[in-house]
């Protein structure tokens, strides 16, 4: 950091300034002359914490993706596909038990277990052939999602989340005063701030796995260069194996999280494929950080388009992931 | 020997085809053509609408006039130019002399349009539903049997103000231009009845984070009316459950049709009590229509616990096109005269009321006034609490007043006591 700022020093200062100016903004008693300008702190303080928890949904999603992508080489468009497969999944898990943490594991497992039968069937026998993968996860897509059409129907599905994760819960932060001096605290849903937590956990526990331990450490350095890891007597393909069964399961809880906030139906996956395709664009492909803060950024981006210039929300995203193509390729954190 | 077997060949070959042409006409199976989606998102309520087109058939024993009817289908996505593809081999590869369909509401206006280049052709919409498809440059052998977006929302306004006693709403909708109408439809019945809208909100359409909209409704209204469908619907309720949301809610059409009440899930919970209206009520007691479900359920076990207005508008579309086939004895006349006249006058008993059609071939029907509630059995259906008959296009105002309103918009139309 402090490297950063000797480096930066004009750059330092700037995001200092912007920090300064958000913690102020989320803290402080907005004055009248600010609520004119861009409305209530209501709205903005919930278009602030609903991207940052959309953000921690895509980076469930994209986090698998980016992984798999980094140490295979390989561009898995089938990845919506697990994430749907995960949602129907931990629908099906919970309404049977009626324990809806039960969804997670059981997601977990199912999904990890396609993705393996994904890795071992399809990728493996197409390996450093990134055309030819592409278009076969494409069609797997395809047919995977007329199945599960056929399957599950049409009907958009909804996991229940328990009783004490419904609504709303009273937080510390004050949007307004009342004219009788008395504060009014933001209510703010539960269940969003369970799921942000939860991929807060999963995000710092894959950083610490990857970074300190020793399979993590294979991984890393399978990303550098996979054929000096093979010749080292590694064996590659059940790290890779791995991998891709971590990367799918991640994809299936994702489908979980999304089925409790928001909804599972048919084309679904399609929208999760692009959010995460985006999401990995930006970051920097193969890049777990790069996977966060992309997710944070797109989220953020949809939230505030959302409330402040509906008509052209859709366009906001693809604009952050074109202003980033032009300036930096490899994405916010890729290599290049 | 060679020119001789030519000769025979081609000779042969006029016969037959002059031949089929002569059956064409007057015996032989008459070809009619079907639209619908059965790809994509829309193809769940579009195999409900080939439910309703095979209801018809079997009750018709697929015969009409004394001629057999020889049905081919073509999937659309709901997109404009997938229609007009569709539309085309039907007409220009398969030679039908009917279509019916299609089911979207843009696809809907480009087959009007379409249907100009084809006067030979007779079209009769399947369940679209923009105003502009009649209203706006109307085709001469383009019919359309089900009401549209406003027509929908007739009546709501008022029983709001009067049963209900909401005042103030605000409107949240998806951004295009089926919910423009509806909001148009209700706005009017609304706003003369002597209530205010203070703010409309529009979002993108395939809206599945509504977190931040839900934060920035207003408090201080009596109502949200939602003019949302699908998935976009069910994640709203979901999400606004979970916000501890607690506005009364005045639902569009598609806000409480079978996609979204029979969605798995507690998010449509939250629609227990909402008022809504459309051109069909789940409960409704009337003889046709109660004939009309048991024959549903009976001939499709699997189909939804009631026929959806998918369903409805197909059944009602086939069954107009079979009875004028009938009128007519199966001989649709020069350019299709005959069989065009008797659709214009055509008094349709459907089971959903009475259906006549206006100088632009727009129907002029029943709607009903609905209140979602919760079943014996733990679902939940549209209770009718009001019916209206006789609903045109223009909402009962003059030609005039109507347009002076203008196409609906985003905040087209006004809110006025009088237009």
């Amino acid at each position: 950091m402090r490297l950063f700022a000797t480096r930066h020093p004009v750059w330092a200062a700037i995001i200092a300034v912007v920090a300064a100016i958000l913690l102020w903004m989320i803290f402080a008693v907005w004055p009248d002359g600010l609520e004119d300008v861009i409305g209530r702190k209501k709205v903005f303080l919930n278009a602030l914490f609903n991207g940052i928890t959309l953000g921690g949904l895509y980076f469930l999603v994209a986090s698998g993706f980016t992984l798999i992508f980094g140490l295979m080489r390989n561009v898995n468009l089938a990845h919506g596909s697990l994430y749907l497969l995960g949602g129907y999944v931990g629908y099906f898990a919970a309404e049977a038990t009626g324990y809806w943490l039960l969804a997670f594991p059981v997601a977990f497992v199912v999904v990890g277990f396609f993705g393996i039968l994904l890795q071992v069937l399809v990728f493996r026998r197409m390996e450093g052939e990134d055309l030819r993968q592409t278009l076969v996860t494409i069609g797997i897509s395809i047919v995977v999602a007329d199945l599960m059409l056929w399957g599950f129907g049409g009907d958009f599905y909804n996991i229940t989340p328990p009783q004490w994760l419904s609504g709303p819960m009273d937080t510390f932060f004050v949007t307004a005063v009342k004219s009788s001096g008395e504060p009014v605290f933001m209510k703010y849903p539960m269940v969003r701030i369970v799921i942000f937590a939860a991929s807060v956990v999963v995000g710092v526990a894959m950083w610490l796995a990857l970074n300190k331990t020793r399979i993590g450490m294979m991984i890393r350095a399978g990303v550098d260069d996979r054929d000096m890891l093979s010749a080292t007597g590694a064996r590659i393909q059940i790290v890779f194996v791995g991998v891709f069964a971590f990367g799918a399961g991640l994809a299936g809880i994702a489908g979980v999280v999304g089925g409790t906030f928001q909804s599972i139906a048919p084309g679904e996956d399609i929208r999760f494929l692009l959010a995460s395709l985006v999401v990995v664009i930006v970051g920097g492909m193969g890049s777990i950080p790069g996977a966060a803060l992309g997710a944070l950024l797109i989220g953020l981006a949809e939230q505030f388009g959302s409330v402040y210039f509906p008509t052209y929300a859709v366009v906001l995203t693809f604009l952050i992931m074109v202003v980033v193509l032009a300036f930096r390729p490899q994405g916010l954190l890729g290599r290049a | 020997m060679k020119k001789t077997y030519l000769g025979t060949i081609s000779a042969l070959a006029l016969m037959t085809t002059g031949g089929m042409a002569f059956a064409d006409a007057h015996s032989g199976p008459l070809k009619v053509g079907i639209l619908v989606t059965l790809e994509g998102t829309y193809a769940v309520p579009g195999e409900d609408g080939v439910r309703g087109i095979k209801l018809a058939m079997e009750q018709a024993g697929n015969m009409a006039g004394g001629r057999e009817i020889e049905l081919t289908t073509v999937s659309t996505d709901t997109t404009p130019d997938s229609a007009v593809r569709g539309a085309r081999k039907l007409v220009e590869q398969d030679g039908v002399d009917i279509v019916i369909g299609p089911l979207s509401g843009s696809e809907g206006i480009a087959i009007r349009d379409y249907s100009k280049t084809q006067p030979d052709v007779t079209f009769i919409n399947g369940i679209s539903g923009a105003q502009e498809a009649t209203y706006v440059d109307p085709s001469e052998n383009f019919f359309r049997y089900n009401m549209e977006g406003a027509q929908w929302s007739a009546g709501l306004g008022d029983y709001v103000v009067n049963e209900k006693g909401y005042k103030t709403v605000a409107t949240i909708g998806e951004d295009y231009s089926f919910i423009y109408t509806q909001v148009l439809g209700f706005a009017i019945g609304f706003c003369q009845a002597g209530g205010e809208i203070t703010e409309r909100f529009w979002v993108p359409l395939g809206t599945k984070d509504f977190g931040s909209i839900i934060a920035s409704l207003p408090d201080d209204v009596d109502a949200i009316y939602l003019g949302l469908g699908g998935g976009d619907a069910v994640n709203f309720l979901n999400q606004y459950q979970q916000a501890g949301g607690e506005a009364n809610l005045i639902g569009g059409t598609i806000m409480v049709d079978g996609t979204v009440l029979n969605s798995k899930g507690s998010a449509k919970d939250a629609l227990i009590g909402v008022p809504s209206s459309g051109p069909q009520a789940d409960t409704y007691d009337g003889e046709k229509w109660v004939a009309y479900v048991d024959a549903y359920k009976e001939m499709f076990p699997d189909g939804f616990p009631t026929p959806s207005l998918f369903a409805t508008g197909y059944y009602n579309s086939t069954n107009a096109m079979l009875q004028c086939v009938e009128q007519v004895g199966g001989n649709l006349g020069e350019g299709q005269a005959d069989f065009r006249d008797c659709l214009k006058n055509l008094q349709l008993d459907a089971p959903n009321g009475m259906i006549t059609l206006d100088e632009n071939r727009q129907a002029i029907g029943t709607n009903f006034i609905t209140e979602v509630q919760e079943q014996p059995d733990g679902t939940l259906a549209n209770n009718v609490v009001n019916v209206v008959d006789g609903v045109d296009q223009r909402l009962g105002l003059s030609k005039e007043a109507f347009d002076a309103i203008g196409l609906p918009s985003r905040d087209a139309p006004e809110c006025k006591t009088s237009y």
